[in-house]
């Protein structure tokens, strides 16, 4: 299976989840330049975290127009699994592939710490091996990371069950102070109505190797390399051949 | 605005055989200024050890560099944003991080960890000044501003901040330091020199736009402040971090390339000290034309170009020939290399603008023909009165109270506040382990890892310069030891007031006395740095603040130690021996409002054997924690190595003469370790050959902190409580702070 990690000027955790997908998970993997409109065959698409293109606008404003923009769009029509982890997610939001938009953390301040999230659904190929309810450790690091949406489209998403990652306590319990920027319902990450587009803001590529905190985030590489190994793509399949799975 | 002397201005017209222009003066004045000349410093920085086996790079270029196996160089620097970041605290640090960063990255080295010493006023308003004043909300604020800065330009660019450590005292009230240490890694084979050569070759700028902020930046950063020093605020440049991404990137990206002769980046002094310096190392000469050098400002005389700081550019030279692949690179990364100039062999910086000669100085007369002083020194007054310390004569207090007291002092407490602000694990190599004694980053593909810390007591500096400067360098070595790391080398960032004074050129110089001597017997060169002098406002000088950053190697990263203790049962064990020693201790100042006494005394053969019998343990694997005792004596040591641990306690017996004075002494070379009890004889065997004192002083387990002497209970505190407030501590002044 190939990853592709997307590079945008300012992407600065393309390396992390490239080592995660390449040197831990033992996957192919490939960089894919921001300007380059192909996607080079890759079976999954990661917009890393980062600053996109400085971000001094509003975080992914400028990234959702970059050249590659509608390969993804169109990889993600087709299917294809999409992960955005932070600033990723942020591009996500702004490219209108995930609905809501990122409000400054609630102290105002940057936050890079080890959180508390639950896996709230997993038909998704990116929690598909875990287990709903499951508490994961994983760090965050943001300044705008304080989910919103208009509250009909929260209900929207909790009535879909696209609400995938809630921050909680380290019980488990979706407590306001498990909840590190005040998003709303404590959302962590949230889905695409086919399931198969996720955002998150914690960062799982930090969390996949004891000596580093914690390796609680390798299930989700780990949930879309079973995706797709179960539909049966092969190593550079285009997902137009291969759709990617829809759930459990 | 000049800062030349006549005696220097005569120095110019010798060195150029006529008078100097305007823009030629702007460039002397620059190149000569403390900033950049070292004018005070060089015949006394000649004196630190900067040669050892390791060394690939010492002072001179950019960064210095040391090997640390497996074909791997590890560069690195220290360097002070002092001055801007009083007068805008925010910017002031964010530039002084994108600063060191640059430095790192023209070695050809991708930065991977940032460490920073921060020193601020107390957060409190001045202690017995009898009334609430406005110094405890000021500092808050600049302290603020400063962590938020270098919380922006780090998180942006993404490099992880690491490490470093922060204290809080008098002295910085009016003028707080920001110290920035950056690392990164290179193929030893790859290091980038910053030279010029080659006849011919093409010089070409790349980065921001030149614009007339920070002329005169090195400048101010030569000189006193008084109570118009907020009018300097022009002075101080805005960070671009997206910018120095793209710079970063693509300089590695040319780099990975045979394109490139060399690349220096234009910090102090701007594209004067570029230029002049990449020729004269190189021995070539420079010439430019400022007509092409992008502006984001109109009518800009060759004078502001020349002389300006605007953040984020660099100089490079590039092979002739290979000018197409050189600029697509840069495009590639939406920047635009402008190609200014050419090599030439006449050892000139020339300077036009639009093609007539504007400045035509031999590199030699603004770099060897530079000034040096031997200022005079004179022993400060002042030592003879605060030496005196009659530790008899104290007010006796509870120590249980004055324990929990240091515990909640900023300088101690934990700064969970600060570095939650700061991405400390993108790269995805930090060691993430509570309580680490030093920041420790792994090096990818190998099992190394590499631990950095610094340190520098500016109290124990002020009471004896010497010593406090060999004790900074002492700590750090322990720090990294402590982790489990060798130490292998250096950088000094040398904080201290106006040089023309002689009591402070006094401890300026014992201080880099000090610093070579300990350097040389713990065996760990310096290899580059900075100095930042005339830190001072309305005629009050900091305390004299070397801070010491020191590397080390971790053979495996798997092997990395901590100071927190590991369960029950295990032996607890003091490496080193108390010597009842209070002077300029965290107590004295914390509990009783004094800063007196001498320093705590150190024997450097001793120090040296204690880092060896702990390293050489650790990677044997025989100890489960270590912690150094520092800031607080044993007893804070103590409840330190209890806190992170879900609430682990301990039993300890102490048997000096006097509770208090053990308790809170701050004897050097000493260190705490726990061992599981098989292990116990082993250490005390390893310790005994080396010829360093050790003793079993007690056992972890329970919920408590036990301490007694001569089987009378002084400490019996529960260690959730003692640890509620040392991690709350420092977030309670700014949840009362309202901007």
């Amino acid at each position: 299976m190939k990853f592709g990690v997307v590079v945008f000027p300012g992407s600065n955790c393309d390396h992390d989840a490239y080592h995660a997908a390449h040197d831990i998970l033992g996957q192919d993997a490939e960089y894919l330049w921001h300007k380059d409109p192909s996607l080079k065959g890759v079976d999954v698409v990661i917009l890393p975290g980062g600053f996109a293109h400085g971000d001094y606008l509003r975080t992914g404003a400028i990234a959702r127009f970059s050249p590659i923009m509608p390969a993804i769009r169109d990889f993600a029509r087709a299917g294809g699994p999409v992960l955005g982890i932070c600033n990723g997610f942020q591009v996500l939001l702004e490219a209108g592939l995930l609905p809501g938009a990122m409000l400054r953390n609630r102290d105002l301040k940057f936050h890079c710490e080890h959180v508390y999230v639950r896996v709230e659904q997993t038909d998704t190929p990116f929690t598909q091996s875990a287990a709903r309810g499951q508490r994961l450790r994983i760090p965050v690091a943001h300044g705008e990371g304080n989910y919103y949406a208009e509250p009909e489209v929260v209900r929207e998403l909790e009535a879909s069950r696209r609400v995938i990652f809630r921050y909680c306590d380290a019980r488990g319990e979706v407590t306001e102070a498990g909840n590190p920027n005040g998003s709303v319902n404590n959302i962590a990450g949230i889905c695409s109505e086919a399931r198969n587009i996720v955002g998150l803001m914690p960062h799982p590529e930090r969390a996949c190797e004891a000596s580093l905190g914690s390796a609680d985030g390798l299930v989700m590489f780990e949930s879309v390399l079973a995706a797709l190994t179960r539909e049966g793509a092969v190593s550079g399949a285009h997902p137009e051949r291969a759709p990617a799975s829809r759930g459990a | 605005m000049s800062t030349v002397t006549p005696e220097e201005y005569q120095r110019i017209v010798r060195a150029l055989k006529r008078e100097p222009t305007e823009t030629e003066l702007g460039i002397f004045s620059v190149m000569w200024s403390e900033h950049c000349s070292y004018k005070s410093s060089r015949i006394h920085l000649r004196k630190l050890p900067t040669k050892g086996a390791r060394v690939l790079q010492g002072p001179g270029e950019n960064a210095g560099a040391v090997d640390i196996g497996g074909g791997l160089a590890a560069v690195f620097k220290i360097e002070s944003h002092n001055h801007p970041s009083f007068i805008e605290p925010y910017q002031g640090a964010a530039t002084g991080v994108g600063g060191i960063i640059r430095d790192i990255f023209t070695m050809g080295a991708r930065p991977i960890a940032l460490l920073n010493a921060l020193r601020f006023g107390p957060l409190t308003p001045r202690q017995g000044s009898g009334q609430a004043g406005p110094d405890g909300a000021r500092t808050r604020r600049i302290m603020e501003g400063v962590v938020s800065g270098i919380a922006g330009y780090g998180n942006s660019i993404g490099i992880p901040t690491v490490g470093g450590e922060i204290a809080f005292e008098e002295p910085y009230t009016s003028n707080p330091l920001v110290n920035v240490l950056c690392l990164g890694i290179v193929r030893a084979d790859a290091l980038v020199k910053g030279n010029a050569s080659g006849a011919g070759n093409p010089v070409y700028y790349v980065g921001a736009k030149t614009g007339r902020d920070g002329i005169h930046g090195a400048t101010m950063a030569s000189a006193e402040f008084d109570e118009k020093a907020l009018e300097k605020r022009p002075a101080v440049q805005v960070g671009d971090p997206f910018m120095e991404k793209l710079l970063l990137e693509a300089c590695l990206e040319l780099m990975a390339t045979d394109a490139l002769i060399g690349v220096q980046d234009m910090g102090a002094a701007g594209l004067t000290c570029s230029t002049c310096e990449m020729g004269s190392r190189g021995g070539a000469g420079i010439e430019i034309d400022v007509q092409y050098v992008p502006q984001r400002e109109h009518g800009m005389t060759p004078y502001e170009i020349m002389l300006s700081e605007s953040q984020e550019r660099m100089l490079l030279v590039v092979k002739k020939g290979r000018e197409a692949e050189v600029e697509a690179i840069f495009e590639k990364w939406d920047l635009h290399a402008s190609h200014i100039g050419h090599v030439t062999t006449d050892g000139v910086m020339r300077v036009k603008d639009h093609g007539k000669v504007v400045a035509e100085i031999p590199n030699t007369a603004l770099v060897d023909e530079a000034p040096v002083y031997d200022r005079p020194t004179t022993r400060p007054a002042y030592l003879d009165e605060v030496r005196a310390l009659d530790a008899a004569a104290l007010r006796p207090v509870p120590p249980q109270e004055a324990l929990l007291a240091l515990l909640a002092s900023p300088t101690i407490a934990s700064k969970r506040w600060v570095y939650r602000q700061y991405d400390t694990m993108v790269r995805t190599n930090t060691i993430a382990a509570a309580g680490l004694s030093a920041g420790v980053v792994r090096v990818k593909e190998t099992n190394r890892g590499l631990a950095i810390s610094t340190d520098g007591n500016g109290r124990y500096c002020y009471l004896n310069p010497r010593r406090g400067a060999m004790l900074a360098v002492a700590e750090a070595a322990r720090n990294v030891a402590c982790a489990g790391a060798l130490p292998i080398g250096a950088t000094n960032c040398l904080n201290f007031g106006n040089p023309e004074r002689p009591e402070i050129m006094w401890q300026l110089v014992e201080a880099i006395e000090g610093i070579a001597e300990a350097c040389r017997a713990l065996d760990v060169p310096i290899t580059g740095g900075n100095v930042s002098l005339y830190n001072e406002t309305d005629g009050r000088a900091i305390y004299p603040t070397p801070i010491i950053g020191v590397v080390g190697v971790l053979e495996d990263a798997s092997r990395v130690l901590t100071r927190t203790f590991q369960g029950a049962g295990d032996a607890v064990i003091l490496l080193g021996e108390d010597r009842g020693e209070l002077g300029g201790s965290e107590y004295l100042k914390v509990v009783h409002g004094l800063v007196r006494g001498d320093a705590p005394a150190l024997d450097l053969a001793r120090e040296a054997a204690l880092l060896k019998v702990v390293i050489g343990a650790a990677a044997e694997g025989l100890l489960r924690s270590a912690h150094d005792c520092s800031d607080g004596g044993i007893a804070v040591t103590l409840a330190e190595c209890c806190f992170d641990t879900g609430g682990t306690g301990a039993t300890v017996e102490l048997h000096g003469a006097d509770g208090a004075v053990e308790l809170f002494s701050e004897s050097a070379s000493r260190i705490v370790v726990s061992v599981k009890a098989s292990n116990e004889a082993a250490l005390l065997a390893r310790a005994a050959a080396a010829g360093v004192p050790a003793r079993r002083i007690g056992t972890t387990g329970g919920s408590r902190l036990e301490i007694s002497a001569h089987g009378q209970k002084t400490i019996d505190v529960a260690v959730a409580a003692a640890e509620q407030v040392w991690s709350t501590a420092l977030e309670q002044y700014f949840k009362r702070a309202v901007a």
